[in-house]
């Protein structure tokens, strides 16, 4: 399976279905937490610099795993645009996690700004990967504006709720012709594993290995997880009766009469 | 005076090369941002610094 089953985004192929966030935690311990997660995407955010005796994250990363800087901090489109040009300028690749937000008690994204952000960057040649709030028609609207995946939460970013938003996100994946990928509350492997499960082409975790009590270590379950649940998915669930039960042992041959 | 990442520096007249070598930034490592327009790496020798001019110096940090 392995060979052949890769994720494609942007018109580059990763063999990897997990995305590592590199927030909250020190820099020190990415360089194993991309080793034991098998990531070859992580995150990064873009902030004012500090001078050179402060260590670079970048000094961590190693070669060959491609950045994906998001646009934290943008209040509307205009920001995350101004932000994204910005991160292509540090030199690092052209992939952009629009990331828009107005509440700042929910940090819920504005899909409607995100899409105006979308559609720009696309044109200026950017991998654009919307974080959104599961929504069918803001997602299609996403895709005509040139996505190169659709991201949409499970619950609020960092709080390691799970797939709140599973029904949502699951027709997403029915209807949307591109990688879903599940951004943000999922904070345990067994989260992870359903929403592969349910068809969800990668998975973005950051809090749930940040909050954790041996990063590493819950870096090489969510690998596990993530990969556990797209065979699944790629086998075939099993079904599920609507009721009664169905013997898995031969119903001839007892012991009796 | 210039505004340098929210704090004013008395750098009019110089270009960013100049400003950025008196620092201790790392010019492999940063975005600069003059009045909100990228200045591109090729430029910095070649852009002096105006009284009142807004420059954001950015870098990458972890996040999600």
């Amino acid at each position: 399976m392995k060979n052949n089953d890769k994720l494609i985004i942007g018109g580059h192929e990763f063999q990897s279905r997990f995305i590592l966030g590199s927030g909250k935690y020190s820099m020190k311990l990415i360089e194993a937490a991309i080793r034991d997660a098998g990531a070859e995407i992580i995150t990064l955010a873009v902030r004012r610099a500090n001078t050179k005796d402060q260590e670079s994250i970048l000094d961590h990363i190693p070669e060959g795993v491609t950045l994906l800087p998001n646009t934290s901090g943008a209040r509307n489109a205009q920001e995350a645009v101004r932000i994204a040009r910005l991160a292509r300028e540090l030199g690092c690749g052209n992939f952009i996690k629009v990331e828009i937000m107005r509440d700042t008690k929910y940090l819920l994204p504005d899909n409607q700004e995100t899409i105006k952000a979308t559609e720009i960057l696309a044109k200026e040649g950017f991998v654009v990967m919307p974080y959104m709030y599961p929504d069918l028609n803001a997602a299609r609207d996403m895709v005509n504006a040139g996505a190169a995946t659709i991201m949409p939460l499970a619950s609020p970013i960092g709080s390691n709720k799970g797939l709140a938003t599973r029904e949502f996100i699951q027709i997403l994946i029915d209807e949307i012709d591109l990688p879903i990928i599940v951004d943000a509350g999922i904070g345990r492997p067994s989260q992870a594993c359903e929403a592969m499960e349910m068809g969800a082409a990668a998975i973005m975790a950051n809090t749930a290995l940040a909050t954790a009590g041996d990063l590493p270590l819950m870096a090489a379950a969510f690998r596990q997880a993530i990969e556990a649940g797209r065979k699944a998915y790629l086998s075939g669930l099993g079904r599920v009766l609507t009721r009664g039960a169905s013997a898995s042992d031969p119903l001839t041959g007892f012991l009796r009469d | 005076m210039v505004k340098v990442n929210g704090t004013e520096r008395d750098i009019a007249g110089k270009t960013i090369l100049e400003f950025l070598a008196a620092t201790e930034y790392d010019p492999k490592r940063i975005a600069v941002e003059r009045n909100q327009d990228i200045v591109f790496k090729s430029q910095y020798g070649d852009t002096v610094l105006e009284d009142g001019d807004t420059l954001e110096i950015v870098s990458f940090v972890g996040g999600g």
